[in-house]
Formats: structure tokens, sequence, C-alpha cells
């Protein structure tokens, strides 16, 4: 015999349960300014999103050729041995398997086939949104009483949250222009103007110049933001779809974003060839 | 746009008017500190190191502002006009002017932005960014570090068509990437613009603060660098180091001092080394503008230490995405070119040597 009470309380324990670490009836400090949630803080999300959006099993390498038992590395790739393996995830996506046009599809294995040519990241350009979210590192937001920028460690990325109607996006970018707007304590933005250069992850998946991003970035807990966000993009998908992760406060007293200026790191790849003394490629 | 005497005469009145009243109308935050929120447009005329005809003279007489203003002007309606959109292509090998680019084109009047004018402070132009030492010139170098600029100036020499390096033996100025500017890597923003000290460049100027009680984030257009100074915070222990320094932020009244050590060797502030210290100060001015000063020390470079100012002109404009290595295909072409004059120049050895 339940009552009600007895029943409310065991709602409130499984949705507790549902999601570690967050009450259902969670609010936010305020922030600068005193009228919405506190965002600013160092974050990172801890998934392998950034392998592969979607669940996966671990796998033997980020680029992969037939073998005579099973796909096994690419030869550029050989020697980074468990180094290189994909580690498994649960993806983030939450409305899968991805929705592609048949073309889409199609360039998207192209891309996995061609991964180490092909993926942005190997060349250190800027993530685009939302795998800046995502990349290994963490991010800091900003925020003051009027303004929302969000700085992340991959290649010094930054974008501006424009708290106002700002138009249309002049012209394409990397980052895109970001459009913010409260909805309660939720920080809703959507990201127009950006251009296909992008990737979503290391499994190639990729996007037009038609996307929009609508992300969502919600307090669940004193060190933790939900992070949502819906994909459109009508020339890729057949669908909007969605991807959900929470987010985590980086906990070290001296966290902060250091320095991951990558284009230092990919000079010899780029331009080693036009040395002088060109050193051993492989 | 006002003529420069108008904006001149605009100016001193403003000044004039505001007087008293103007401290407590600062902008401020809700916890009562100067707030220095907005996006600004730093460029102007003025130059950091003060032409010499200037002597110890700070300030730049009208009449002097208005023709260094004409001459600009002048300067850019004629690159306009000869930047006809249906022009032909330059001549093969270039058309024999000089400049940034060489001689095929390059940074025309549509990309140059060095503002219209010398900068004013409480209504008065003045001749340089420096104003200490007296003669707003860099002090003396060191004697080691006046041996590396020697060391560097080798590779400072006009683009002639040939290899001349081959002949001068040892290191040539484009044998790695690594010998390249950090701008020209799309490192770091060129000529200090994101400093610190941050300095006025030819183009891209625009900067964004975000202020909140304890961090001050100032975006810089070029490399989109975000330099987060931390309020209240200390530095990060000596061994860390950053392209831009570690920035600690703390008020001196309505002053906001942003100290900033822990550089690493190559640093945005031409010539400085890793012993770089920086203190700026952000406050507003009796004429109500942003005022940006500063101070650099460095004891392997610089035989004293040097100051100076300018004001930050707020704009309307929003910053624009400068994503400068994902188009840099000047650093390749750079190094392939050198590559080919090399060949050009060993295969023409052979008929030399024959006469």
């Amino acid at each position: 015999m339940l009552r009600g009470a007895g029943s409310w309380i065991t709602i409130v324990t499984l949705a507790a349960l549902a999601t570690p670490g967050v009450a259902a009836d969670y609010v936010a400090p305020r922030g600068p300014g005193g009228e919405h949630p506190d965002l600013n803080g160092i974050w990172q999300a801890l998934n392998t999103a950034n392998y592969d959006i979607e669940r996966h099993l671990a796998r033997h390498s980020m680029q992969l050729r037939d073998g005579p038992h099973g796909p096994l590395p690419a030869v550029d790739l050989l020697k980074l041995g468990a180094v290189g393996a994909v580690p498994p995830g649960l993806g983030v996506v939450t409305d899968g398997p991805l929705p592609y046009t048949p073309e889409g599809l199609a360039k998207k294995r192209e891309n996995a086939a061609n991964w180490l040519e092909r993926d942005p990241e190997v060349k250190c350009y800027l993530p685009g949104v939302p795998r800046a979210t995502y990349m290994p590192h963490p991010f800091q937001i900003q925020q003051s009483a009027a303004a929302i920028l969000i700085m992340y460690q991959y290649a010094n990325a930054v974008r501006e949250v424009y708290m106002e109607d700002v138009g249309e996006a002049p012209v394409d970018s990397w980052m895109g222009q970001s459009v913010g707007r409260w909805e309660g304590d939720t920080l809703v933005v959507e990201v127009t103007g950006l251009n296909d250069q992008t990737w979503f992850d290391r499994a190639g998946n990729h996007h037009s110049d038609q996307l929009k991003v609508t992300e969502r970035y919600t307090p669940v807990g004193p060190h933790h933001l939900r992070y949502e966000a819906t994909i459109e993009d009508p020339v890729t998908f057949t669908r909007p779809w969605k991807m959900s992760m929470p987010l985590y406060r980086r906990m070290e007293p001296d966290a902060r974003l250091l320095d991951f200026r990558c284009v230092e790191f990919v000079e010899e790849l780029m331009y080693g060839e036009w040395r002088r003394q060109p050193l051993p490629r492989p | 746009m006002n003529t420069l005497s108008g904006s001149l005469a605009g100016g001193l009145l403003a000044a004039g008017l505001a007087g008293a009243a103007m401290a407590a109308e600062i902008p401020r935050t809700p916890e009562g500190r100067p707030d220095f929120s907005g996006t600004y447009n730093v460029a102007t005329l003025t130059p950091l190191q003060r032409p010499e005809m200037f002597g110890d003279n700070l300030v730049l007489a009208p009449e002097e502002a208005a023709r260094i203003a004409e001459e600009e002007a002048a300067r850019l309606a004629e690159d306009l006009e000869r930047d006809d959109p249906n022009r032909g292509a330059p001549p093969k090998g270039g058309d024999g002017s000089t400049g940034a680019a060489g001689n095929v084109g390059g940074y025309n009047a549509f990309w140059i932005e060095r503002g219209d004018g010398a900068f004013q402070i409480n209504g008065e132009f003045r001749t340089s960014i420096i104003t200490d030492p007296a003669n707003g010139r860099f002090p003396t170098m060191t004697a080691a570090a006046m041996k590396g600029l020697m060391e560097r100036r080798r590779f400072y020499r006009e683009n002639t068509g040939e290899a001349w390096w081959l002949e001068a033996g040892g290191v040539g100025p484009y044998d790695d990437p690594e010998l390249r500017p950090l701008g020209e890597r799309c490192l770091l923003g060129f000529g200090s613009t994101a400093g610190p000290p941050m300095l006025p460049v030819l183009y891209n100027n625009t900067k964004r603060i975000i202020q909140n009680p304890d961090t001050v984030v100032i975006l810089v257009e070029m490399n989109h660098d975000a330099r987060i100074v931390r309020m209240n915070a200390e530095h990060a222990p000596p061994d860390q180091r950053f392209w831009l320094g570690d920035s600690i932020g703390y008020w001196e009244g309505d002053t906001l001092v942003v100290d900033t050590t822990n550089f690493r060797n190559e640093t945005a502030m031409y010539n400085a080394t890793r012993d770089l210290h920086v203190v700026e100060r952000f406050r507003y001015g009796e004429d109500g503008q942003l005022i940006y000063s500063f101070t650099v020390e460095d004891p392997n470079v610089w035989t004293e230490p040097w100051s100076g100012e300018y004001p930050w002109p707020r704009t309307d404009d929003r910053m624009f995405e400068y994503a400068c290595h994902e188009g840099n295909y000047a650093l390749g072409g750079i190094l392939r070119g050198a590559r080919i004059l090399e060949q050009e120049t060993m295969d023409a050895k052979p008929d030399a040597g024959s006469d």
C-alpha cells in the first residue's frame, strides 16, 4: 500500500539514481549580476565522444585496414600499438543511429578510411561546435552580468556567446556565430555560420555549412553541467538529432587552462618536407 | 568623420566641460569597481617609438597631427584608386614596388587599418606611445641583446629573387619553419598585438574585455587569443611558462593592475626573453577614455625599464574570428619558394664559374 508522500520520495530517489550526483531540485548559485546561474569555471567532458560520438566498442585504431582475420591498424598508425587504439564508449548521441543521407553516410565512411589525412584535428585546426566541448581538454566559461565567453585549451579556440540578436553571421567561420539566451536556468546557444571544414569526431562524422547547433547548458549540481546539443543539417542528415553528456568541473585547486598551441606541433607534419635539410619522414 | 582639427577642438571642449564630474560617472560593476567591459579598437597612427625629430616632446602639435592624418588619408585614397577590382594581374616577377608583401601586391588599403589619426589624451595629441625614457624611445639594449639583434639583422634583406644566403654561408633565414617569425607561423599575432604589452599593429586591432570579480579576460582579435587575468591570485610556479605569460590582477583604487611573468623564450614583445616582466594598468582618464599604460622590464634586453600609454577607444563593431593557421598557405610557400631559389642559384653556378 503506497501513500502519496511515499511514492513521491520513490520518484525523487529514482531520478537521483538515474543521474548520479544530481539532485532533481538543484538550484545553482547566481552568477555575476545576480539573475542567472553562475557558469563560471573550468569544465571538461569525460567521455570518448571525440573518438566517436556514437556508441562504440574498443577498436584497433583510429584508422583501420582489412587484415586476414578482421580489421587491423592502418600502416601509418601501426607503431602506436595500444596507445593508438580507440577506447570504448557509450556514445553521446541520444537518438541514434545518426540519420545520414545516403551521400552523407558514404562520405562518413570515406572520411573514416582516410582519417589521418582528413581529420582537421590532426592539423590543429579550430574544432568547431560541438566538437570543441568534448575535446580531451578543459575549457573555461567567463561570464559577466552582460557577456559570456567560452575559451578552450585546445588550439586556444574561443567564441563569444552574444546575449543579444546580432543578425546573421557576416560570413562562415570555424567556431561559428553563437547567440545565447536564458530559458530558466538553462543557457541556450544557437550556433550558425559554421563552415563545413570541421568534424564531430575522429570517426569521420561530418556536416555541411548548413549546420545549426542548438546547445543547452544546465547546472545540475555544484560541479556538473548537463550539455545537450541539437544538430540540424538538412544537407547531411534526414532529421535533427541530439547529443547529451555531463560536463565536469575541474576540481584541482590550481585548475586553469594551460597552453596547447598545437600549431607548433604540426609544423613538421605540414611543412617539414620543405626544410632546407629535410628530416627523415615516414 | 570629423576633420582632425575639428576633433581636436571637440576633445578639448569635452575635457573642459566634463571636469570634476567625470570621476563619479565612470561605468562601475555591481561590486563598485570600474567596469572596463566592452569592445575596443586600439588602432592609432601614433608610433610606439617617437620619431627623433620630436626630441623630448611628448605632445604633438595640432598642425603636425593634422598633417599625419592627411598624409594617411591621401595614401589610402591613392591606394584605393589603384585597386580597381577590374585591373589585370601584376606582371610576372612583380611591378617593382616595395612593401610588406613584396612587389606582386598584397596588403593594400583594404587590409590596412592603422586608425585615421594620432591619439589624444586629455585633448593633447601624442608623439609616441613610449613615455619613459623621456625621448620616447627604447632604452639602451644590453650588449648581449644587441649582439643577438645584429645576428638576426643578417636576415633582414630585401627579396631580390636570389638565394643570397647561400653565398653568405651559415644558417639561412628560410631554412626551417622555426626560424620564421611567430606571426608568420600563426603562433601569436605579430607586433605584440596580444603582448603583453598589447600594442597597436597594422590591422585587426580589436580587443574585448569581459570582466567579473574573479577573472578579467582580454580577448585579442589576432590570433583569437584570450588573456585570462586571475584576480588576486599568485603567479604560477616558475617552471610553468606561457606564450602570453601568466597574468594576475589586482585593484589599486580605480586602476586595474595586471602583472605578467612566466613567459617562454619566444615572446610576442619583440626582442624580449623569458625574463620579461610587464605591469599593465587600465584606468578611466579624465577625458573618459580607457587609458592603457604599461611598464616593461627585461634585464636581459634593456638596461632600464620603459613605459608607455595610449587610449583604447570603444567601438560598436564586433570581433570576427581570426583563424590564422587554418589558412596559412604562406609559411609553406615561403619555404618552398626558398628551396626553388636555392635550386635556381645552384643551377646557375656552373655558368658563372665557366667564364
